[in-house]
């Protein structure tokens, strides 16, 4: 094997070190109110850019993807609670027997629902996506749908309209961030590969992509699957997280989330969607006063519950009028970009020494 | 025997009759050339035979195996590949990315050694890379590699566009109106380019023109349609003075 | 099943029809001229019936008055949302203005919670609607032929006005070829305007007719409405407007027979109109009326 470490290669693995240090240092030090919203971030990041793969690279619009989390929530949540807290919940109609008394760990559990997620995603997506531009949207918006109604009737599977509450909160900073830089890792090497090429071959103009061998279904299924498989483990990582579902707001809020953040950090870009996720997170929690009663200065301004999704939407609608590329459209952001900035900076610096000694001699030149 | 042969292709499309029972027979090697007034039906017989289009009635030979509405990769696996009227470039990718993409079919690694970088997928990556490399410089394109395929002069669009059918190592490659949209000089370069390319891969070119002149000195056979169906087949000079081929091109303008 | 519970349900489902017919219309005829599917069409259904909501709350204004207020301010509202969020991405790869009207619908729902508060309010059916009355040995209120009786108006007077008037004949030529009809000297500017203008102006009786069928009116109620009606669309043929209307007959008879034969399974119904419009997409994307749309290659 030609092991080929470079110098991006060696600063990737100390970032990452010093990267999973810090969270260590976070769990044990940060308030409870911070590391929730980290490890939500990390959420979002899977969100985010398992929606890029299918979307930015691939140009498949799907709407899908929220209720594919919703899948994996739910898997993993019944397969984390313990068989009492499964009666506690489930006392309209009593689960099925099959999962009564399942419990597992949750690296398992988690697994489990990415699988399940993957093998749905197939099912729903060989027939759908043959469809192609809204016709694709709208069907995957009637299976979301179709989801949301299923998790809602299937009283004794998902204990219907009731969700589920207490699920153990195992998700901690190791296993979110764990699995987002996992994933992060998986999407960027199969877009840099020749798959990657066909997915983006694809996506700019599938007939020819078609006529040079790219086989569409295939290709398209290949990045449905693996974006769902990690959506799953997503959603499961969010349900052992805020330890309830709510079914009838969970997808709702979670489609609009998903299209917003990776949109607004740009299509085709792993960066933009790791930072717009990371960034929307944050300042989600930052505007949670303003739907509280608050004061400025003598002026008492009342609540107003659902602002920030009106902020949300709004700022969304202003990326696609104005500046549909989003953040980073179609741009990485690597150790190169980021080593040859300072060599830039650094050499503006020298420069602008030099030419205030230079400045009248140059002056006269001219 | 032909390597391609087209038998009794007819298709409708509601009413309108878009080719109507038409044959051909296409041999290896042959630099052959489908001409006929716009609206003729020529790329509709492309599309049939890259399995774009379903032929109402008729049936599509490559080498022998019925290859008739198969899926258009799967052609394109069988050694098929093709241009289009209207150029469709990867606009995402660089010139490089274009053409590392017609190489993509013949990759034997799954994605997983791929995501992994397993040995075996990145021999076949640098094999690609290398492949992909020494095409280009064979057709003077290598100085524009990493160049995005959009920026570039139309004429140069349009040699990449054949570089990456190319890359398909096709033993048919269909060319859909390669000239249109140049002006003479431009057509005269383009026709010379696809010249050399037969000459330097082992290959049959079946391509579309519109206008005559542009192949008159270039394809020793030549077929003429028009609403259709054939009017005429033979050499250019046959062609040229045969009455019927006149009188389609009649009024529309330029013609030999 | 008795005869006469037969017919109710049928009554039942030609009124819901009517209300799926009417809003599925705005939907095609938008994607019949920008082939843009305007997500936010459902949340104009929730416009309407607000707007009656707060003329009659605020103030007091009787229904021969809120009713016109409502439709007109909603279909400026429809206009408005063209002019800012769709027009500027006309040039561009569809999927943005798909985006778009994602964030416009987004954006309306949002904005009503905060404004209206999520909390369902009670909407004022007014009296003549409310009254008992048997048609045969069929009894209803009396909003239910109301509500068929205005679908079938409107239903003939746009028909009207798209197969006989010069407006109608250029709505009719952008939906075949936009380019070249503007080609022709036609203002496709001002015809999109007024295509929108009529569909958000159906929507909103769409929505004051629904808020008086289901009295309960809250932001997300465009939602599920704004669905089923674009399903009703597709299964008729997008882009067509008789198509639209056929569509949104035959959702709502679905439905209601599913209701009334299968009633265990009523929760899922939502389900099954879903169901539906994947097996449409797949099956005969264009619908009943439609006709095939081809990509040159």
């Amino acid at each position: 094997m030609n092991l080929h470490i470079s110098r991006n290669r060696i600063l990737t693995l100390i970032a990452l070190v010093a990267f999973f240090l810090l969270l260590a240092y976070a769990s044990s030090n940060f308030s409870p109110y911070v590391l929730r919203i980290m490890n939500l971030s990390a959420i979002y990041v899977i969100f985010a850019v398992t929606f890029n793969l299918i979307y930015g690279y691939t140009g498949q619009f799907s709407l899908g993807h929220a209720g594919f989390a919703a899948v994996g929530a739910y898997v993993a949540a019944l397969l984390t609670m313990s068989p009492d807290q499964k009666v506690a919940n489930f006392f309209l109609q009593p689960i099925v027997p099959l999962l009564a008394n399942v419990q597992l760990p949750f690296l398992a559990a988690l697994v489990i629902a990415g699988l399940m997620t993957a093998i749905f995603s197939f099912v729903a997506g060989w027939p759908s996506f043959r469809l192609r531009g809204d016709y694709l949207a709208i069907a995957t918006l009637g299976l979301s749908e179709i989801i949301r109604v299923l998790l809602i009737n299937l009283q004794s599977v998902t204990n219907g309209a009731l969700g589920l509450k207490g699920i153990p909160g195992y998700t901690n900073l190791f296993w979110s961030w764990g699995f987002a830089v996992v994933t992060i890792f998986v999407v960027k090497r199969l877009v840099d590969s020749s798959y990657g090429r066909a997915l983006m071959a694809l996506r700019d103009d599938d007939v020819a992509a078609e006529a040079l061998g790219v086989s569409l279904l295939y290709h398209k299924m290949l990045a449905l699957m693996l974006s769902s498989f990690f959506v799953g483990i997503g959603g499961g990582l969010l349900a052992n997280l805020i330890s309830t579902i709510d079914p009838s707001v969970f997808l709702f809020f979670l489609s609009y989330q998903i299209v917003g953040i990776t949109v607004m950090g740009g299509m085709a870009s792993l960066t933009g969607s790791v930072v717009a996720a990371c960034l929307y997170t944050v300042f989600l929690e930052l505007l949670r006063p303003i739907e509280s009663p608050f004061s400025i200065g003598s002026l008492d301004v009342p609540g107003m519950p659902g602002m920030r999704m009106v902020l949300f939407s709004a700022l969304l609608l202003l990326v696609i009028l104005f500046s549909h590329r989003g953040l980073f459209g179609g741009r990485e952001f690597g150790w190169d970009w980021i080593l040859d900035g300072f060599d830039a900076l650094r050499k503006r610096l020298k420069g602008s020494k030099e030419r205030t000694g230079a400045d009248s001699d140059s002056e006269e030149a001219s | 025997m032909s390597l391609l042969q087209l038998r009794h292709l007819t298709k409708r499309f509601d009413g309108l009759t878009a080719v109507d029972n038409f044959s051909a027979e296409v041999d290896s090697g042959e630099l052959c050339a489908l001409i006929g007034p716009n609206g003729a039906g020529k790329t509709t017989i492309f599309n049939l035979i890259t399995g774009i289009y379903e032929p109402s009635e008729g049936h599509v030979y490559f080498e022998g195996k019925d290859i008739t509405a198969k899926r258009p990769d799967i052609i394109a696996g069988l050694g098929v590949a093709r241009t289009f009227q209207n150029i469709r470039l990867f606009e995402g990718m660089d010139v490089l990315g274009n053409v590392l993409v017609g190489r993509h079919l013949r990759l034997k690694a799954d994605p997983f050694s791929a995501i992994l970088r397993l040995p075996n997928y990145s021999r076949e990556e640098r094999t690609m890379r290398e492949e992909a490399m020494e095409l280009l410089e064979s057709l003077e394109l290598s100085h524009l590699a990493h160049e995005d395929a959009t920026s570039l002069p139309y004429g140069e669009q349009r040699k990449l566009e054949i570089a990456r059918a190319l890359a398909v190592k096709p033993k048919l490659l269909l060319l859909d109106e390669p000239a249109a949209g140049m002006n003479p000089a431009e057509r005269e370069e383009l026709m010379a380019f696809v010249v050399h390319i037969l000459d330097t891969f082992e290959l049959t070119i079946f391509l579309i023109e519109h206008q005559m002149q542009v192949v008159m000195g270039i394809c020793p056979r030549i077929i003429v349609i028009d609403y259709g169906e054939t009017i005429a087949e033979g050499p250019p000079d046959a062609i040229q003075n045969n009455p019927r081929v006149i009188e389609a091109y009649l009024g529309v303008g330029d013609y030999a | 099943m008795p005869f006469q519970q037969f017919l109710q349900h049928l009554v039942n489902a030609i009124s819901l029809g009517s209300l799926y017919a009417l809003i599925a219309i705005g939907y095609t005829m938008v994607y019949g001229i920008l082939r843009l599917i305007n997500f936010a069409h459902g949340d104009l259904v929730m416009v309407g019936a607000y707007s009656v909501f707060y003329a009659a709350a605020i103030f007091h204004l009787p229904w021969p008055l809120s009713f016109p207020l409502a439709i007109l301010l909603t279909g400026a509202l429809g206009v408005l949302i063209e002019r800012t969020a769709y027009k500027p991405l006309r040039e561009m790869p569809r999927i943005n203005l798909f985006t778009s009207a994602i964030a416009v619908s987004f954006l309306l729902e949002n904005l009503s919670i905060v404004v209206f508060g999520g909390r369902p309010k009670a909407f004022d059916r007014p009296a003549f609607l409310n009254a008992n009355i048997s048609i045969g040995r069929v009894r209803m209120l009396s909003y239910t032929p109301v509500i068929i009786f205005t679908g079938l108006v409107l239903f003939g007077g746009l028909m009207y006005v798209v197969h006989r008037t010069k407006m109608g004949m250029a709505m009719r030529a952008l939906s075949r070829d936009i380019e070249t009809t503007g080609l022709m000297g036609i203002n496709t500017d001002r015809v999109i305007m007024f295509s929108f203008a009529i569909g958000s102006l159906l929507a909103a009786v769409g929505g004051i007719l629904w808020g008086i069928k289901f009295p309960q009116i809250n932001p997300l109620m465009g939602v599920t409405p704004g669905l089923k009606a674009f399903i009703a669309a597709v299964l008729g043929g997008i882009g067509n407007i008789t198509g639209a209307m056929i569509g949104g007959f035959l959702l709502g008879l679905i439905e209601i027979m599913i209701l009334a034969f299968l009633p265990h399974l009523a929760g899922y119904r939502y389900a099954f109109a879903y169901a539906i419009l994947v097996l449409v997409l797949l099956v005969r994307p264009t619908g009943i009326m439609g006709e095939a749309a081809r990509e040159k290659v």
